[in-house]
């Protein structure tokens, strides 16, 4: 019994000493800039990305456009990033888990992250709640920034980006029936769901059927036989890029030929290296274009390509604006401060990133024109 | 359409029956549920795909490949995760389990180590071969996943109750200790029947590649909880229970998304095999245990 309590005791002083040295780390830091020759701001950034697990691919294309991000911007001198990455695996609770280790042990002055739009349901509240502004840069479901004053996003909503996909769709190649087909296990294909049968409506468009999918499926024959026997003028898929492409595929194999008009998941390069030449004519509207005319977006896939050996999708290209924001807003708030940081942010206006031209609204929530592409010919092509 | 639906149906069932197998023959014998037997197939599927897509090596090298990988796989999931663990006074019985799930999310990792996450293009030539009949379209690799189905069924059904090691494994089901005394090497028996259900895993997942086309590190998963609900339905340990029980899930999930909703598909799937385990608790193909019938 006397053994536990002086365990408990032993225990207590260990986390009170800890705290202690956690507090007497930070306070050189704050005090630094005096002496340096420019006042850089040094910056701890937390960063809540799936590293492992379903969905880890949008997390490596992430964590990769912010570490090519930071490296650029320490390089510049003015301020100094350091990042702190944990993995929420696409988990709610391990994402709050992995928030709140963020705010409260890291002690970091802002998070990048979570990557769903259901993980920043329940970490959004929490860093809201302790004042520690947050930023998704790939949730892009409707309602996440007004979680709170502290919450912002620079992801393109679907609200915003599918109704110009459907819109120009439906006006080039006459659309009058469709199909819908969606992942109803995911806040994010849902809600894009939400907006592609909102915007068919408001267009009275004849909705021949609704199907679903879940997550990691591998066979869609079964929902994709009963689209083709009602022969559709297109086909509206609400998906993420992994199971759309395959569900691409899968169509054009069985001779599914309408064009297919996707949310934003389904926007990445990854779609034409999956699904080949299945993915002609498939329409979505994108915040990001790699192969825009703009010498900023030039440079950027240059320099991930040669870091990555890839090109970068939208995560990734996202992810790299978004810690440019960061900083951004951390040379106007001139310290590492989470309120004279959230103030900033909150402030920033026709910011000129690789995404374009990009503001915050009152809200804290996106305000940017997308691009309407079609895969044509192998790649993404602006769509006429 | 609704002859589409049905080879659809049958497609998915007989894959679900192969992977439901391995687990049959697994529980059948050593009475634990091989938890890692997803992950092995999905590496079958993974080996096939780098020989036959990444390599362009004939289809048969494909599933040798995914064969031979996986045997080897099985052979040291059961020296390494399972003999330690067996005949240990006072072990928990779900240890075997435990065990077997601690290998399953190893192998995954490994799989997104060495594979990357994702999806990854499965594609032969054979997988391309169709006839048409009228407004049908019916691919060869269809018909093949159904043929390896029955005839896995068959050889292993004629293994088990023929020949002279199907006998000695039935023996080391029935009783372990009593089989051993009786001559019957069983540690052999028990190694041979984790290795035998592992290649099946591996021939499955070649399998699933060509039908669908796409792998990735997370279809071990989501399959394996599938051939789980089948060995329940069709009966612990049943071999045609395996079989049948994978063509009524494959045939019950395409139908409710032809003629119902595909909101139902899992829901109504499982509702089915609940209703039969409530009028037979042993399930379609079960037989009562020893202690009922006699």
């Amino acid at each position: 019994m006397g053994g536990t309590i002086r365990l408990v005791g032993l225990i207590a002083l260990l986390a009170f000493s800890l705290m202690f040295m956690g507090a007497a780390k930070d306070t050189p830091k704050a005090s630094a800039p005096g002496k340096a020759k420019d006042p850089a701001v040094n910056a701890r950034i937390g960063v809540i990305s799936i590293l492992t697990g379903q969905g880890s691919g949008y997390g490596e294309a992430i964590t990769n456009g912010f570490k090519l991000a930071r490296d650029e911007i320490n390089a510049r001198g003015a301020v100094n990033i350091e990042l702190v990455i944990e993995d929420s695996s696409g988990k709610q609770e391990q994402a709050l888990a992995a928030g709140q280790k963020l705010i409260n042990s890291a002690r970091v002055v802002a998070i990048l992250g979570p990557t769903l739009s259901t993980e920043m349901k329940v970490v959004g509240p929490e860093a809201n709640a302790s004042g520690v502004p947050i930023m998704g840069t790939s949730t892009t479901a409707a309602g996440i920034t007004q979680i709170g004053k502290y919450v912002f996003r620079n992801s393109l909503p679907e609200t915003q980006a599918i109704p110009a996909s459907v819109r120009k769709a439906v006006m080039k190649y006459n659309i009058r029936k469709v199909a819908l087909l969606y992942g109803n296990d995911d806040v994010f294909t849902k809600s894009g769901f939400d907006t592609m049968k909102k915007v068919a409506e408001d267009l009275k468009l004849n909705i021949l059927t609704i199907e679903t999918f879940q997550k990691g499926q591998s066979d869609y024959k079964a929902q994709l036989t009963k689209i083709k026997g009602l022969s559709p003028d297109a086909v509206f898929c609400s998906a993420l890029y992994e199971e759309g492409a395959v569900i691409l595929s899968q169509a054009r194999k069985m001779g599914i030929k309408v064009p297919f008009v996707g949310g934003n998941g389904f926007n990445s390069p990854k779609v034409i290296d999956i699904a080949k030449e299945a993915a002609e004519g498939l329409v979505v509207a994108t915040p990001w274009f790699a192969d825009r005319n703009d010498p900023k977006v030039k440079v950027f896939v240059a320099r991930y390509e040669k870091a990555y050996g890839k090109k970068p999708d939208q995560f990734a290209a996202q992810a790299y604006d978004a810690l440019y924001i960061m900083a951004e807003a951390l040379k106007k708030a001139g310290k590492a401060d989470r309120e004279k940081l959230r103030d900033a942010l909150a402030g920033i206006r026709n910011f000129d990133g690789v995404l374009g031209k990009f503001s915050f609204d009152a809200d804290r929530d996106v305000v940017m024109e997308p691009n309407v592409l079609t895969i044509k010919d192998g790649k993404f092509q602006v769509f006429q | 359409m609704f002859a589409e639906q049905l080879i659809n149906g049958i497609t998915l069932g007989s894959i679900y029956g192969i992977v439901a197998l391995g687990y049959t023959l697994v529980f059948g014998v050593l009475d634990i549920i091989n938890m890692a037997h997803g992950e092995i197939f999905m590496f079958g599927a993974f080996i096939g795909m780098l020989i036959a897509t990444k390599a362009h090596a004939p289809l048969w090298a494909a599933f040798l490949g995914a064969v031979l990988v996986t045997a080897a796989m099985g052979y040291l999931l059961e020296r390494f995760a399972l003999r330690p663990l067996r005949g240990r006074p006072g072990g928990s019985q779900l240890a075997p389990l435990i065990s077997t799930i601690g290998v399953s999310i190893l192998l995954e990792n490994i799989a997104h180590k060495l594979f990357g996450a994702g999806n990854q293009l499965f594609e032969t030539s054979f997988a391309e071969i169709k006839f048409e009949a009228g407004p049908v379209t019916v691919y060869l690799v269809q018909v093949v996943i159904l043929a390896i189905a029955i005839l896995l069924m068959a050889g292993l059904s004629l293994w088990l109750y023929k020949t002279r090691a199907g006998k000695g494994l039935r023996a080391t089901a029935e009783n372990l200790e009593t089989a051993g005394l009786l001559g019957v090497n069983t540690t052999r028996i028990i190694t041979a029947t984790v290795v035998i259900a592992s290649s099946m895993g591996g021939v499955a997942g070649v399998l699933v590649g060509m039908a669908f086309n796409y792998i990735n590190n997370q279809m071990g998963l989501s399959m394996g909880l599938k051939g789980l609900a089948i060995i329940i339905f069709g009966g612990m340990g049943s071999v045609a229970g395996a079989v049948a029980g994978g063509l009524i899930l494959g045939l019950s999930e395409t139908f409710v998304v032809a003629y119902g909703s595909s909101g139902y598909r899992d829901a109504i799937a499982f509702i089915a095999i609940i209703v039969v385990l409530l009028i037979k608790p042993q399930g379609l193909f079960g037989q009562a245990p020893p202690e009922a019938q006699r």
